[in-house]
């Protein structure tokens, strides 16, 4: 802004002193034909590295995420011992599910896998659910024998509850035992289910659809039995009537 | 040791001990602060850093004479992106179950300023090799960092080492440790012994100056 | 030596016997009753946990005085109020080990890490506290009936657990016994969960019905008085805090008397009383000002019901307290008090600070106005 030439010489001994304000050496530019040639020349590298790793650990990732699948149901269903996946469409009706993850699906449609025993009998049905729990969503799986109309067994995908509080439904055996005979037997007419599914307070539950809920961890529990009961409303009626289509494996 | 040795085994201690980048930089405090929870993530986690820092730093030094200054960020943080991809996919290969528990914070190494510190300050400007070595020092200091914090927050938290179980079966864990601020409360106690430490060590340098002084 | 004739020294001449140390000295008197009354409903679970806590602050005191980096002394009784209010505020058959933690927490790092006494953001017991209800949220909402048979002779189990380790089953212990009639739950976690609301004149002294209960709101409503009387404490903070709590929980009950208890339930339940008289009133963490003691006590009113409603917990005056705190600086300075002598119109300088007893302003101080700032009036030209 100033420069010593504004600033008046009063004294005439003074040696005026130019000062030059320091420029840096101008550096050279990069011609563009460079910029290019080195940006591509990286995106090139990069890209056989990417696709080098993406080549390499394709089958692993994929044997990993189908082990993973498999786990999870046969948790919730004992006598499991293959899987396959479907999907109950929204209109109604339920459709074998291709290419796991990368087809999207349609709105309202409901994500289940079919477990088979070892003779490839249907041996029951897994599907997730989710409700919200005291810190986040909790996201069940949960096994569904269309024998008995119940659910047979519980599992827990994802939950960041309280640990030592609401991670009890994990480890409460009490609790647990709700899910070796939990009644959703559907309605007459099929459209719902008969009784709502419903954490009741510890030591309440009278009837096969109730839950006892952990004393301490209510809300956890509440959570839980929103999240079967939400899923089984949605998945069920539109399951129970194509049952037919799962009973043998193709 | 000749003197070249010498520089060389000083630019690897320094990302170790002088320059650590968790206890004195105090550098890439995200990933510190959430995936410790445990000894095994801690590890990956560092581990995951290290070959990150590694590979990225080789290959910026590689390029350097042929990347204009201009787009050398560019440059940097596709490199960087590159081999997070790597490392993604290789964790996904080896276990799912790691890979959640570690979430976003492996896409997250991306922005981790530690990587794109040392691409900017040493490898921009040294050959390969000097460039490695330095980097791995600065990934193993991240990832004793990690490791400091993990073992004192799985031990309280779930009285395990590596999962072995260390108290028996009757251990009251420290739910704390496992949540959010029992990683603030744990960098913060390691931050005051070390900054407890170099203060030690500055008093006694004083301490025998004066010494010489009044010997002198 | 002779003892000179005329003492030469700078004001202030004379000097209130007010020391810090009395102040808390009579704060702790204050607080004897109290434990007293704790023992007697808890038996000697409550004496234990009571000496330990109060041992485990001393201790972490002791240490951190004498690293040299810390305002106050041992003998300033502040550690020992830290410590008979964090007791207080656990449950009596809390473990002993977890106690001392809660101890060694609340000193280190509610007062010593600041600097020591005076220095503290936050009340050093509640933040002990708010550790340990994160550290062991279980054992932390384990309460025991209070006035059991044999509580002078006879440990609370859990008490007693091994360091690091799981405390004893308290239910199971009472099933033993033959007394889980008596649940176990605080008065508000069994309004919270089970929608039971108590009486609120059982709740004011806490003597009847075995209710899982800290010490009696009356009583401590006393202690807080002779406090006040003596000018120990200042009376607008627990007020303020009991008004708006009050008020609130009343404006609630109006609106839907089914969903929301009476606000006599509100006030008496919990540990809002102790709060309020003894937590909030920290010196050192509360406003200075009249007009802020009002607030800040507001404030604690306020949020310590809206969490009691909406969150997942039962309680929440300790973390309402600890907001407050944390606002209690803010809170100070937008209530500074006008000096004498200048009227309320041209009060509103802007940054212009002044001193909280303004027993004499200088000129400059007076006049003092934030220079603007403003462009340099010949911008020199090229």
């Amino acid at each position: 802004m100033t420069s010593p030439s504004n600033t008046p010489a009063a004294e005439t001994n003074v040696i005026p002193i130019k000062v030059i304000p320091p420029t840096p050496p101008a550096p050279p530019a990069s011609p563009a034909g460079a910029m290019i040639r080195t940006l591509g020349l990286v995106s090139a590298i990069c890209g056989l590295i990417i696709v080098g790793a993406y080549q390499g650990t394709y089958d692993a990732v994929a044997a990993n995420k189908r082990i993973a699948t498999e786990r999870a149901v046969f948790k919730v269903i004992p006598a499991a011992k293959s899987i396959a996946e479907y999907v109950a469409q929204p209109g109604g009706g339920i459709e074998t599910r291709v290419g796991a993850g990368e087809t999207a699906m349609v709105p309202g449609a409901v994500k289940f896998f079919a477990a088979y025993d070892a003779a490839g009998k249907l041996a029951g049905i897994a599907a997730e659910g989710g409700a919200k729990g005291y810190a986040d969503t909790v996201r069940i799986m949960f096994g569904y024998s269309p024998d008995c109309q119940c659910v047979v067994g519980i599992g827990v995908v994802a939950m960041r509850e309280t640990p030592g509080i609401g991670d009890k439904i994990l480890t409460d055996k009490e609790f647990l035992a709700n899910f070796t005979a939990l009644d959703v037997k559907l309605k007459g007419d099929l459209a719902a289910l008969a009784n709502e599914v419903k954490a009741v307070k510890h030591g309440a539950k009278t009837n096969p659809w109730q839950i006892d809920a952990i004393a301490g961890a209510t809300i956890t529990s509440r959570a839980v039995g929103k999240a079967i009961n939400d899923s089984a409303q949605a998945l069920l009626p539109r399951l129970v009537p194509n049952l037919d289509q799962l009973a043998g494996k193709s | 040791m000749n003197p070249n040795a010498a520089r060389t085994w000083d630019e690897f201690m320094e990302g170790i001990w002088h320059q650590n980048p968790v206890f004195v930089m105090v550098l890439g405090m995200c990933p510190t602060l959430a995936v410790t929870v445990s000894v095994v993530n801690a590890l990956s986690m560092g581990l995951a850093t290290l070959f990150v820092l590694v590979c990225s730093c080789g290959l910026v030094s590689l390029m350097r004479n042929i990347t204009p200054k201009e787009v050398r960020i560019a440059v940097y943080i596709v490199i960087i992106a590159t081999f997070v991809t790597v490392v993604d996919y290789a964790i996904q290969a080896i276990s799912l179950k790691l890979y959640d528990a570690l979430g976003a914070f492996i896409q997250l190494i991306v922005v981790n300023c530690i990587i794109l510190g040392r691409a900017e300050a040493h490898a921009a400007k040294n050959p390969p090799l000097p460039a490695m070595i330095n980097a791995a020092g600065m990934g193993i200091g991240f990832t004793i960092g990690l490791l400091a914090l993990g073992v004192v927050r799985e031990v309280l938290g779930a009285g395990t080492l590596l999962g072995v179980p260390l108290f028996g079966a009757s251990f009251q864990p420290w739910v704390i440790m496992v949540l959010p601020p029992g990683g603030f409360f744990v960098l913060g106690a390691w931050l005051l012994f070390f900054s407890w430490l170099a203060r030690r060590k500055l008093r006694k340098q004083q301490a025998k100056l004066v010494e010489a002084t009044q010997n002198a | 030596m002779t003892t000179p004739l005329i003492e030469i020294r700078s004001a202030p001449h004379v000097q209130g016997p007010k020391s810090v140390e009395t102040i808390m000295r009579h704060v702790v008197y204050s607080l004897l009753p109290i434990c007293a009354f704790y023992v007697f409903q808890y038996g000697i679970s409550a004496l234990a946990s009571i000496a330990v806590v109060t041992a485990a602050c001393l201790l972490a005191e002791r240490f951190f005085v004498g690293t040299g980096t810390q305002a106050g002394r041992l003998s300033d009784y502040s550690a020992v109020i830290t410590g008979l209010l964090l007791a207080l505020t656990l449950p009596p058959g809390f473990p002993l080990w977890m106690g001392a933690v809660a101890g060694l927490v609340a000193i280190a790092l509610g007062k010593a890490l600041f600097g020591g006494i005076g220095f503290n953001v936050f009340n050093p017991a509640l933040v002990g506290r708010a550790f340990v209800q994160a550290a062991f949220p279980t054992a932390i909402a384990t309460y025991t009936p209070s006035f059991l048979a044999g509580r002078f002779t006879e440990f609370i189990p859990s008490s007693l657990a091994w360091p690091l380790m799981v405390p004893a089953d308290a239910a199971a212990w009472l099933k033993a016994k033959n007394l889980d009639a008596l649940a176990g739950a605080t008065p508000l976690a069994k309004w919270k969960f089970d929608g039971v609301v108590a009486n609120a004149i059982d709740l004011l002294t806490s003597i009847s019905g075995n209710m899982a209960v800290g010490p009696a709101p009356v009583l401590i409503l006393l202690c807080g008085a002779y406090l006040a009387l003596r000018r120990f404490m200042d009376w607008r903070i627990p007020l303020a805090i009991i008004g708006s709590a009050a008020l609130t929980a009343w404006l609630l009950y109006a609106f839907d008397a089914l969903r929301y208890p009476n606000p006599f339930f509100m006030l008496f339940s919990g540990g809002l009383i102790l709060g309020a008289v003894y937590m909030a009133t920290d010196m050192a963490t509360s406003p200075v000002t009249p007009k802020g003691m009002w607030v800040y006590g507001a404030l604690i009113g306020l949020l310590t019901v809206v969490i009691r409603y909406y969150s997942g917990l039962p309680e929440g005056v300790m973390y309402a307290i600890l907001i407050a705190n944390a606002a209690s600086p803010l809170i100070e300075k937008v209530t500074q008090p006008v000096p004498f002598g200048r009227g309320v119109l041209d009060r509103a300088r802007k940054r212009a600070t002044y001193p909280l007893n303004p027993g004499y302003i200088s000129r400059e101080e007076a006049s003092a106005v934030t220079p603007k700032k403003r462009f340099l009036p010949n911008k020199p030209k090229k």
